[in-house]
């Protein structure tokens, strides 16, 4: 007998633990809210229903902000490095896209909040 | 001459665990030639002859056989006191642990199929513990685990049927040949 009652058992246990895994580490929550910030005041909270953009004024200059259903992007920002423009699209809450030099933060959220607040 | 002043002698038992190891280390070479998309995702053949040691000889010839194992494969891969082999030191010691827990399951239920999936999971267990701890302490390893315990139960169950049909011995599986345990009397 190669597998016996208890084997079933642990081999079913094994792949309940590898679902439960699954779901903890990569069932984030999508996000339903943009939160938009320039120099730390809030200029704009919309949700993630339909495609919008904005334009968001900074010390730099202009940081353009895309929103589509379910996600949203910085699509162009006049900071150097380009850091917050290459994190691309966000879908998940609790994702942040920073334009640090342009003082412009895009931040995602869900009904639940992952954290209950962030400093940068 | 100079004769040796030490002398240790050797029993029926050391040299047991010495080829008993040796088989081990070769089963880590043959594995580590063995191309993974995701470093660390490994079938883990050496526990097949960990396992086997354990329901044979015990619990005790079964950490020495690892421990050399673990000790023989970083001298022959050149990874000795390296970050990898601290993670298979961590690896093969909790591994050891839980099945010193795991063998007192009652074996009409539980057979080797358990014991590797168990020691599978300790052995990932153990790694990711350390990895997190010491080497990536940051969500890296987290969104890393479903993978490895997904790999963790498909090559310990492998592992664990491999077990027991070498277990069954070469009468009921035909073809198969468990020449590479001897049995208990050298």
């Amino acid at each position: 007998m190669l597998l016996r009652a208890g084997d079933v058992g642990v081999l079913l246990a094994g792949g309940g633990l590898v679902v439960g895994l699954s779901v903890f580490a990569w069932g984030g929550q999508h996000g339903d809210t943009a939160v938009i910030r320039a120099a730390g005041q809030v200029v704009k909270t919309t949700s993630l229903t339909h495609a919008q953009s904005f334009s968001v004024d900074g010390p730099l200059g202009t940081t353009h902000i895309e929103i589509e259903p379910g996600r949203a992007r910085v699509a162009a920002d006049p900071s150097a490095r380009q850091l917050c423009v290459k994190q691309g699209w966000l879908t998940q809450s609790g994702q942040a896209a920073l334009c640090l030099p342009n003082q412009v933060s895009l931040e995602i959220r869900g009904r639940t909040s992952a954290y209950d607040t962030l400093g940068y | 001459m100079t004769r040796s002043a030490i002398e240790l002698p050797v029993s029926a038992d050391d040299r047991r665990i010495a080829r008993l190891a040796a088989l081990a280390i070769g089963l880590t070479l043959a594995e580590a030639a063995i191309p993974s998309p995701v470093p660390g995702v490994k079938p883990g053949l050496a526990n097949i002859v960990i396992l086997l040691v354990l329901l044979q000889y015990g619990w005790r010839a079964a950490a020495w056989v690892s421990a050399l194992r673990v000790l023989g494969g970083g001298l022959l891969l050149g990874s000795l006191f390296a970050p990898g082999f601290w993670l298979s030191t961590a690896g093969a010691l909790a591994s050891l642990a839980v099945l010193a827990l795991a063998r007192h399951l009652p074996s009409r239920y539980f057979g080797p199929v358990s014991l590797s999936v168990v020691a599978a999971f300790g052995h990932i267990g153990g790694q990711l513990a350390l990895a997190g701890w010491w080497l990536l302490p940051s969500a890296a390893v987290i969104t890393l685990l479903p993978v490895f315990a997904a790999a963790a139960l498909i090559f310990g169950a492998v592992n664990g049927v491999i077990v027991a049909r070498l277990l069954a011995g070469p009468a009921s599986s035909g073809r198969q040949s468990a020449s590479c345990i001897p049995p208990s009397t050298p």
